[in-house]
């Protein structure tokens, strides 16, 4: 299926690229619906690869790319559930989840995520499976799962050690400070960042150029320089689950959910 | 208040009116802005980033934690300039 409109993605294949676009309000938090049209989207893929060589992830929200897993849907999904069984289910939404991105993370083709405002937790995690980041300067990142009594779960940790290091991991882990598009390119994260709402347009510019080259030559050069983190993703799927039997994770949780501070969103 | 603590506080007056499309005079420091602009989570990271590229600061979240009005913004980001 070269085209697919979705309630919270859509994507179309033409000349080549496959655009991929988010398009759940508030800010495309990612829920079992999405999981659910993301593994839609996995399948296509599989598919369309062969005639494409570039895809590009979007947001259309103004709001930004994806302000990460949906808390709400999390929270009211494990109520009146023991610690245990609501691990289970959690687990399995992992699993789920880490399939789609290491077929993202692993595709024969040259992969951009053109980012926009918030680029939080699981949106972060999602723009890390792709192999060039272009950012508008109003993009923002972090890591706030901390605070929640949490790690990142979607493989955000060995995806980001894998391509900066572990010192910035541990200051976006243990700080879960944001960060904006500026600094995401110093510390090499994000190779262009360009104008407010011009992400998509100079990854669509960019996709042209990948287009030029020979395309079993670049599907090689991705295979040797993207290895997939596949041990420690395996790990941090265990860690997540260990930590959301503990009593902080539904405090955390609830504390987000029920929260009519200003600020929830700062850590 | 210094000269440039005052300038500091004038821009950022300045640039949230702008951005939230409130008169400039009905902005005052001591304001809580969350109340007077009336912005959300989302928007106060958006004027969070547009003050950090403004005054070309880095601005970790937790410094600004509890800070709620336009002098004592002004004067954290004062301390980074």
């Amino acid at each position: 299926m070269n085209q697919f409109q979705g309630q919270t993605l859509s994507w179309e294949l033409k000349d080549g690229v496959i655009e991929l676009a988010l398009h759940r309000s508030p800010c495309n938090e990612i829920g079992s619906l999405t999981l659910g049209e993301l593994e839609r989207f996995a399948s296509a893929l599989e598919r369309m690869q062969g005639d494409a060589h570039a895809l590009i992830i979007y947001s259309r929200l103004q709001s930004g790319f994806c302000a990460g897993a949906d808390l709400r849907e999390l929270y009211h999904g494990a109520q009146g559930m023991e610690r245990k069984a609501a691990a289970r289910g959690v687990r399995e939404f992992l699993e789920r989840i880490h399939r789609v991105m290491n077929a993202i993370d692993s595709a024969p083709l040259t992969t951009i995520a053109a980012l926009n405002g918030i680029t939080f937790g699981g949106g972060f995690e999602l723009a890390l499976v792709c192999d060039l980041m272009i950012a508008d300067k109003m993009a923002r990142f972090c890591f706030p799962e901390l605070r929640l009594g949490l790690i990142p779960g979607f493989g955000g940790i060995p995806r980001l050690k894998r391509d900066l290091g572990n010192a910035v991991v541990r200051d976006l882990l243990l700080t879960g400070r944001s960060f904006n598009a500026t600094k995401a390119q110093q510390i090499g994260l994000v190779s262009q960042v360009v104008g407010e709402g011009e992400s998509l347009k100079a990854a669509r510019s960019t996709a042209v150029q990948l287009g030029k080259f020979d395309r079993h030559t670049a599907i090689a050069a991705k295979k040797f320089i993207k290895p997939i983190p596949y041990e420690e993703l395996r790990k941090e799927i265990d860690i997540f689950c260990d930590l959301f039997t503990q009593p902080a994770v539904e405090a955390g949780l609830k504390k987000f959910v029920e929260s009519t501070d200003a600020q929830p969103y700062l850590p | 208040m210094t000269d440039n603590n005052k300038k500091t506080l004038e821009e950022i007056l300045n640039l949230a009116a702008a951005q939230f499309k409130v008169p400039r005079e009905k902005l005052t420091p001591d304001d809580d802005f969350f109340k007077t602009l009336g912005i959300d989570s989302l928007q106060a990271l958006d004027l969070l980033t547009r003050l950090e590229h403004h005054f070309n600061v880095e601005l970790p979240d937790y410094e600004l934690q509890g800070v709620s009005d336009f002098r004592t913004l002004a004067s954290r980001i004062q301390a980074r300039l």
